[in-house]
């Protein structure tokens, strides 16, 4: 299969990469455009944050990433109530150049869960105000079904905790999203290692995102590789179709013409 | 006259707009979203959106981020 021509499509929009990336927790944005480079993410997420008016000296992230070339994809993190992701949500708007925005409600600080019920509240003040909003969610089929039914055009379900690395926590509750949802499904968060990454795109994951994954790794650069290919990997076994599971072998030699 | 820019008190000119005040800050107008006393303002009224003593004002831009 061809990994160029298996395009992603959100809202009318087409996506060149099924791996995205985040920006934060580089050493500085040198390597942060190396290794997004590195893992052919064409979808970098960004934060909303003050500009620092006293030191102007201090680069620019969108000096090295040019949103002519990167589709910039700005959160709505460290909110905690509608109110405040709805304010960074316009204010991400008018910063930028596009209606997307990837919505997070968080729920409490030390699980970074979201807060499903305000996330699905934001979502509705927002989708009503034009955005296109990426829903940051929980892995709950139920909230997913509840957040395409009011206008999001993909959901993204978590892994596992934002930054944790455990992995996918719950496979058969992804699983049953995918059935039940018939829009893209980017899993966002969790993920440590390129097998995390290759088994959310095998489960039939649309694409992933990530940051702390990349940006946390030894060598963000080499993992940021690794992450491409394991995403490609996910994506083309997904597609081939995998062999059942079966308790006994299956000889693979015929048996015909041995002595 | 005084401002609050970004939660700090700063002395502007007067009848100063808020393409002026970027100017001054050497902020590029078309990185950042400016929130005038909470109401969020377009791009295109920052040359004419003149300031007022006590006007709270916030200048925000794209950083990095993942997600939290």
């Amino acid at each position: 299969m061809d990994t160029m021509n298996d395009r992603l499509v959100i809202a009318g929009r087409e996506f060149q990469s099924r791996l995205w990336v985040g920006t934060g927790k580089y050493r500085d944005f040198a390597e942060t455009k190396k290794a997004i480079d590195a893992s052919g993410a064409d979808v970098v997420t960004v934060a909303v944050r003050r500009v620092n008016i006293t030191d102007r000296s201090k680069e620019n992230l969108l000096d090295y990433l040019d949103p002519k070339k990167y589709i910039i994809l700005p959160n709505t993190a460290g909110c905690y109530t509608v109110e405040d992701a709805v304010r960074y949500a316009r204010l991400a708007r008018a910063a930028g150049v596009s209606d997307l925005v990837k919505l997070e409600v968080i729920g409490d600080e030390k699980t970074l869960f979201p807060d499903t019920a305000g996330l699905i509240e934001a979502a509705k003040i927002l989708i009503k105000e034009g955005f296109i909003v990426l829903p940051y969610t929980n892995d709950d089929p139920i909230v997913a079904k509840k957040l395409v039914d009011i206008g999001c055009p993909a959901v993204m379900p978590l892994a596992a905790p934002i930054g944790s690395g455990l992995g996918i926590r719950n496979p058969y509750n992804l699983k049953i999203i995918m059935e039940t949802v018939k829009v893209p499904i980017i899993v966002d968060a969790g993920v440590g290692t390129a097998s995390d990454a290759a088994l959310a795109m095998e489960y039939g994951a649309d694409a992933v995102l990530m940051n702390t994954a990349i940006a946390g790794a030894q060598d963000p650069i080499a993992m940021a590789e690794a992450m491409k290919y394991g995403v490609w990997a996910g994506r083309l076994a997904y597609k081939a179709g995998r062999i059942p599971r079966k308790l006994y072998a299956t000889a693979s030699s015929p048996i015909e013409g041995m002595l | 006259m005084t401002i609050q820019v970004n939660g700090e008190s700063r002395g502007i000119g007067d009848g100063h707009t808020v393409a002026a005040l970027l100017r001054e800050l050497d902020i590029r107008a078309d990185r950042v979203a400016v929130e005038l006393n909470l109401e969020i303002l377009d791009r295109r009224d920052f040359e004419t959106r003149s300031l007022r003593e006590g006007d709270r004002v916030e200048i925000l831009s794209f950083i990095g981020g993942g997600a939290e």
